[in-house]
């Protein structure tokens, strides 16, 4: 909506008449009428600091110069930003910048892309007037990702306004006065914020660089190729640089209605995980129990053969497919195609659900029930089941901002970790107890049902309903649970009650997309086993794609025990993970960076992208993969000769919109909705221990698992066994003690710590992690023991 | 009576001769809370508070001068949040005089806060006191205490429906908390750096709210203002130049001390009341109101009165009435190198020209006195004195120039002459005499 006429303020700029809104400041003004006016502490997504005094400009009738980027645009004004007066005040501030600043452009990775670079070219003098010792600032250890020349810095405190205004916290701070100012860390501390590398890009100059791109290249080496993050369901738009065929780093790209400028540092450090050396480079067959290398058409034909064996010996219900919701739409779709004209349904990318008894009242494709962009204009906010910074950064920080505004967040969760932002209201609650917290918020809401309900529930229903723009948001946690229809049920119901917009929040790349192609076992009629049937029920063959099934899987033993049984699994991966002890086939399928294709996001936008690399070694696009593999099975209609032409068959532009639905139609079969009945499960469920398994930010997709930087961030530490004190002081744990886990059998022995955000009777240990790979379902019943001390069997040699 | 206050010397220093001064019962019986009493007795209306502080001709006597009256009419009337701040944050080299007001006339401010609060309908109000002064900062605790006991403080003051409440609060002696946004900040925890202005403090100052900064002695004026006029404390001064200042006389004076003079007393008058020139030597420089106000020959200065508009014609500013007094033994190169190490170390490196300038023209002052001079940095120091100047986000980046300005305008001669011959122009004879 345009604001009346009468509104506009009109000024003129170096002799240019413009008219702007209320409240903008003369550097946004010039801005719209293409006049740049050179500043290094501004930034648009940023308060305004005024600080570094570069876009000093000369207004008239005002007795000094005045920072553009602070002094409001008023009627009438006219100001100049190039005359001889704002010029010299300009080149006098950047003479103050470089009196002390190293000038080290030829070592500097900054170079090239560096604002103070571009600006001294134009204000800068050809020579100093300062002729004494320059300042000399030690180096911080900021942690893996971010490299730090401190002598550089300019002080403009864009990463200190970063860190307090959008990633949520301050990790770096200016101390010390005068020429002895520093931008520096908490004594000892990293900046450990999921969005820290955004600072890098805010870095005006070379103090801030990329830890992991450190003098890998200069920026005029790099070609700059457009994708699509393949990670969280957000969805955001990078900038792929490459070199000689290798992605040499990631970058945003703008899209105000994704993810702005920023990106998250899963996004932007992942691509080391693509020059990985577990890159699987050539097709391989296990044969007689040794791997070896062929050919594609040796691999392919081997598959093929085999699959139609196995059809004929046991019908084609033994054969499923357990695909990644990391690959692209079109690879999906042949993958499904492929699958159900082999003949069967088998075919699940839910591979950390556990509950399926919603599937038959499903009504659609879960989404984010909104875009992205409305997130921040939400006012009563409700998430279930989240461990919202870690799984989702960015979203986080879009309510981050909604918080600002004066939202109220508040959530249900089995732990309660620090999200950075404001929160209204808590309920924390073992995740066997979610069903009858959110019960409670359901009765408060609704005047006419009966029940009781606890002080905070009430308030969380009246903050629901009070709300202009209120909304539910399904977190992973409460995707992967188990009773996650019943989750998803009472969420709907409170949705009806309180008038909140109900939104999923899409764990993967194409969570979305993968539910629009069909792989799911329900689609289009055709019934198969889902992700887990098809685990409890063994399969004689698995087709997986993308998915490292002993990691990705809810339950990750009985995952490995199918797969070992089975008697052919044929693992399409850009890695050599462990398939490699139980597939009989590995095919080197592309990673995002080196196939076109296409993620539908978790509001529902889908997003072509091209290669920017070409495959390495002999890997080759899934896509063709399947396409191939069609053919070698004889199946009709696998004749394509580009992504986009499986994308054109899917006719997506028409399926999509239509697709998207959060509703439910009727109560999941297994569950009779009455916050009594689901009391009583609780308390069944009392009698053991219960595991809280989410998956740790860096351990979520294959890509991530090998970005090695990221590897080294306080965020991908060695998962521990965290419990609150209670169960603490009944273990009998002392410090320095470990804690033996066991599920269904298996046991492994952890470091155990204290975390009073937990509720009773939870065990929290992370899923999807290597060490934690041996224990079972993420949320079933756990067993935890003291494991035996070291001074233990001193005691006993003693005796 | 009447006869007395009808032109009396002193207002805020006056009766301080007796012992333990500083005590309620002391200021009792000077007729302290008088004008408080009036006030709350007469119910005088706030408005009618803040025109009488406006006819007072009242001007703020922290160093910039600005018209209190007019200051107080800039609070919003709202009901909502709104905070009064006294800026006790004396910092300014050669400044003594508030921490005198404090320590021995403590409940003068007080009372002067508490009829500012009700004269801006404000009901919160901070004392912050410099952080290198912690007997004056006990003693303001205990004054405040002793007022809050005796009904003049707190809430339903003197059992009318005035309510006020004042803390003192005290920051750790970086100069530049005495900026007053830097104050603020640094009052709410945060690190003291000045904010961008506009919004100015009267519409976005202490957490946001609403609030009105003045110095110490500006309140300590207000009430006398009350209890007898503002066209009689105006009177006491000249036109534009009402009622007494205090002026804390330092350097080469026979007696240095806080003498509280009507302003326009002439400059001779008050040096004869510092007891003259020490040893009877020649006066060579006077800055006249703290450090960051432009130097002025000692010859300018003897034409000159002690006021707001006669020191600005003289060519500097009366800034917050530290007189420093300069003989010829003075080396005005040292001394200009003494002030800009001040500016250097005192910067809080917030904005740029600030932050790089000080330390520049503190390292080029100081290779002129060191002998390593050259020629062309007289000129060098002017051009970046004047690049920092009027470009900085608060007013420090000009109390660093201006010294620096006024010291080589008026000493040129002998800044040539450490440059020229590596040696100070003052003889070592005559600086033996100091």
């Amino acid at each position: 909506m345009n604001a009346p006429v009468q509104n506009l303020i009109a000024l003129e700029i170096d002799g240019k008449p413009v008219e702007v809104a209320p409240n903008t400041t003369v550097i946004e003004a010039a801005n719209q009428i293409g006049i740049f006016i050179p500043h290094f502490c501004y930034h648009r997504k940023l308060s305004i600091a005024a600080n570094c005094r570069m876009c000093l400009v000369q207004v008239e009738k005002a007795p000094k110069p005045l920072p553009a980027c602070a002094t409001p645009a008023t009627p009438g004004m006219k100001v100049h930003t190039h005359s001889d007066y704002a010029v010299d005040a300009q080149k006098s501030v950047m003479e103050f910048l470089l009196i002390n600043h190293p000038l080290d452009c030829p070592i500097c990775d900054q170079g090239g892309e560096c604002l103070l670079q571009d600006l001294a070219v134009g204000y800068g003098a050809g020579k100093s007037r300062y002729e004494e010792d320059k300042r000399v600032v030690p180096n911080k250890n900021l942690g893996p990702l971010i490299s730090t020349d401190m002598t550089r810095c300019i002080h403009c405190t864009r990463c200190v306004r970063f860190g307090q205004e959008i990633a949520g916290r301050m990790e770096l701070g200016m101390a010390g006065r005068g020429e002895h100012a520093e931008i520096l860390t908490f004594v000892e501390k990293t900046v450990d914020a999921e969005l820290s590398g955004n600072m890098i890009d805010l870095c005006p100059v070379g103090a801030l660089t990329s830890k992991p791109f450190r003098y890998t290249a200069r920026p005029w080496e790099l070609s700059r190729r457009k994708s699509i993050s393949p990670h969280c369901g957000f969805g955001s738009n990078l900038i792929v640089q490459v070199r000689s065929g290798r992605v040499m780093r990631v970058l945003p790209r703008e899209n105000e209605e994704i993810n702005e400028c920023w990106l998250s540092d899963k996004e932007r450090f992942s691509y080391e995980g693509l020059n990985s050396p577990e890159r699987l480079t050539r097709p391989m067959i296990k044969d007689g129990g040794q791997w070896r290398e062929c050919d594609w058409q040796q691999a392919l034909g081997f598959v093929a053969d085999k699959l139609k064996a196995i059809r004929a010996q046991h019908g084609a219900e033994q054969i499923a497919a357990l695909a990644s919701p990391h690959q692209t739409l079109e690879e999906l779709h042949l993958l499904q195609k492929l699958l159900r004209g082999i003949g069967s349904g088998s075919i699940d990318h839910r591979l950390r659900q556990s509950d399926f008894s919603a599937d038959a009242s499903l009504q659609g494709v879960q989404w984010l029930g909104m875009k992205i962009a409305d997130l921040s204009r939400l006012d009563r906010v409700l998430v279930i089941g989240s461990n919202l910074p870690k799984d989702h950064p960015l979203i986080a920080h879009r309510l981050r901002q909604a918080v600002k505004k004066g939202a109220a967040i508040s959530v249900v969760n089995p732990f309660d970790d620090n999200w950075h932002m404001a929160m209204a209201h808590k309920v924390i609650s073992a995740p066997h107890a979610m069903m009858a917290a959110l019960s409670e918020i359901v009765v408060s809401s609704n005047k006419s049902a009966n029940g009781q309900s606890s002080e905070t529930a009430a308030k969380i229903a009246v903050s629901l309903k009070t709300g202009q723009h209120s909304a539910i948001f399904l977190g992973n946690l409460a995707q992967h649970h188990p009773h996650a229809a019943q989750l998803h049920w009472l969420a709907q119901q409170l949705a009806q009650t309180t008038g909140a917009t109900l939104g999923f929040l899409g764990e993967a790349a194409n969570s979305v997309g993968a539910y629009l192609a069909g792989a799911t076992p329900f689609h289009r009629g055709a019934r198969g086993l889902d992700a887990a049937a098809m685990l409890k029920n063994p399969r004689k063959a698995y087709l997986l794609l993308g998915s490292e099934i002993e990691l990705d899987a809810y339950n990750p033993k009985l995952a490995m025990a199918a797969m070992q049984a089975a008697e052919f699994v044929v693992a399409l991966s850009a890695y050599r993970h462990r398939a490699t002890d139980y597939a009989h086939v590995m095919l080197p399928v592309a990673p995002f960076s080196e196939t076109s294709g296409t993620f539908v996001n978790t509001e529902g936008r889908a997003q072509t992208f091209n290669g920017v690399v070409p495959p390495l070694g002999e890997t080759r696009p899934a896509w063709k993969v399947l396409r191939v593999l069609g053919n070698l099975l004889g199946l009709d209609g696998f004749d394509y000769n580009s992504s986009e032409q499986v994308y054109a068959e899917m006719n997506v532009s028409w399926n999509l919109p239509m697709s998207l639905n959060n509703k439910l139609a009727s109560a999941p079969a297994r569950h009779a909705v009455k916050p009594d009945a689901d009391r009583a499960d609780a308390v069944a469920a009392k009698a053991g221990l219960q595991r809280v398994g989410d998956v740790p930010i860096y351990q979520s997709d294959p890509v991530v698992r090998r970005a090695v930087s990221l590897q080294l961030t306080h965020d991908a530490v060695v998962p521990v066994a965290s419990i609150n004190s209670p169960l603490y002081r009944r273990l009998q744990l002392a410090p320095g003690d470990q804690v033996k886990l066991r599920q269904e059998g298996a046991e492994i022995v952890l470091a155990v710590t204290v975390d009073d955000g937990l509720p009773n009777d939870t065990v929290r240990v992370a899923t999807g992690h290597p060490m934690t790979g041996e224990l079972g379902g993420a949320f079933d019943t756990i067993e935890i023991e003291r494991a035996a001390r070291v001074g233990d069997d001193a005691a006993m040699i003693q005796r | 009576m009447s006869d007395q206050t009808a032109k009396p010397e002193q207002i805020i220093l006056a009766g301080l001769d007796g012992e333990r001064t500083w005590r309620l019962a002391d200021y009792d019986k000077r007729g302290g809370y008088a004008a408080l009493r009036k006030i709350l007795a007469d119910k005088m209306t706030p408005d009618a508070v803040i025109n009488e502080v406006k006819k007072s001709g009242l001007r703020g006597r922290g160093g910039a001068g600005f018209p209190t009256g007019l200051k107080w009419s800039f609070m919003p009337k709202h009901a909502g949040e709104r905070y009064l701040v006294c800026n006790s944050d004396e910092g300014e080299p050669g400044t003594f005089k508030d921490r005198d007001i404090m320590r021995y006339n403590p409940h003068i401010l007080i009372e002067g806060m508490a009829i500012a609060a009700y004269a801006m309908g404000i009901k919160v109000g901070y004392n912050y006191v410099h952080g290198e002064i912690w007997d004056v900062y006990q003693r303001m605790e205990d004054a405040i205490a002793e007022a809050r006991e005796a009904g003049f403080l707190g809430d339903n003051i003197l059992g009318s429906d005035f309510s006020f409440q004042l803390y003192n609060t005290h920051g750790y002696g970086a100069y530049i908390c005495g900026e007053e946004t830097a104050l603020l900040e640094s009052l709410e925890g945060k690190k003291g750096q000045p904010r961008f202005k506009p919004p100015f403090p009267a519409t976005f100052g202490l957490y946001g709210k609403p609030t009105t900064i003045n110095n110490t002695e500006t309140f300590a004026c207000v009430p006398w203002i009350i209890q007898h006029g503002g066209e009689h404390f105006l009177a006491i001064g000249r036109p534009n130049n009402g009622g007494t200042k205090i002026f804390s006389v330092s350097g080469h004076v026979t007696r240095p001390g806080n003498y509280e003079v009507p302003l326009g007393t002439p400059f001779a008058k008050l040096l004869d009341m510092a007891g003259g020139m020490r040893g009877g030597r020649p006066l060579k420089a006077c800055i006249p109101g703290g450090s960051s106000m432009p130097v002025l020959p000692g010859e300018v200065m003897l034409q000159a009165d002690m006021d707001y508009d006669s020191i600005a014609k003289a060519g500097s500013m009366l800034g917050s009435g530290a007189v420093i007094i300069m003989d010829d033994t003075v080396c005005m190169v040292r001394a200009l190198e003494r002030l800009s190490y001040f500016y250097y170390e005192e910067s809080c490196g917030q904005c740029t020209p600030c932050r790089e300038g000080t330390g520049w023209l503190y390292r080029v002052v100081h290779r002129i006195e060191h002998g390593q001079g050259r020629q062309a940095d007289l000129d060098l120091l002017l051009s970046v004195a004047g690049n920092i100047q009027g470009r900085t986000i608060c007013a420090f980046g000009d109390a660093a120039a201006l010294p620096v300005k006024s010291f080589i305008q008026h000493f040129r001669a002998e800044f040539q002459h450490h440059i020229d011959h590596r040696e100070c122009l003052v003889s070592h004879e005559v600086k033996a005499a100091a």
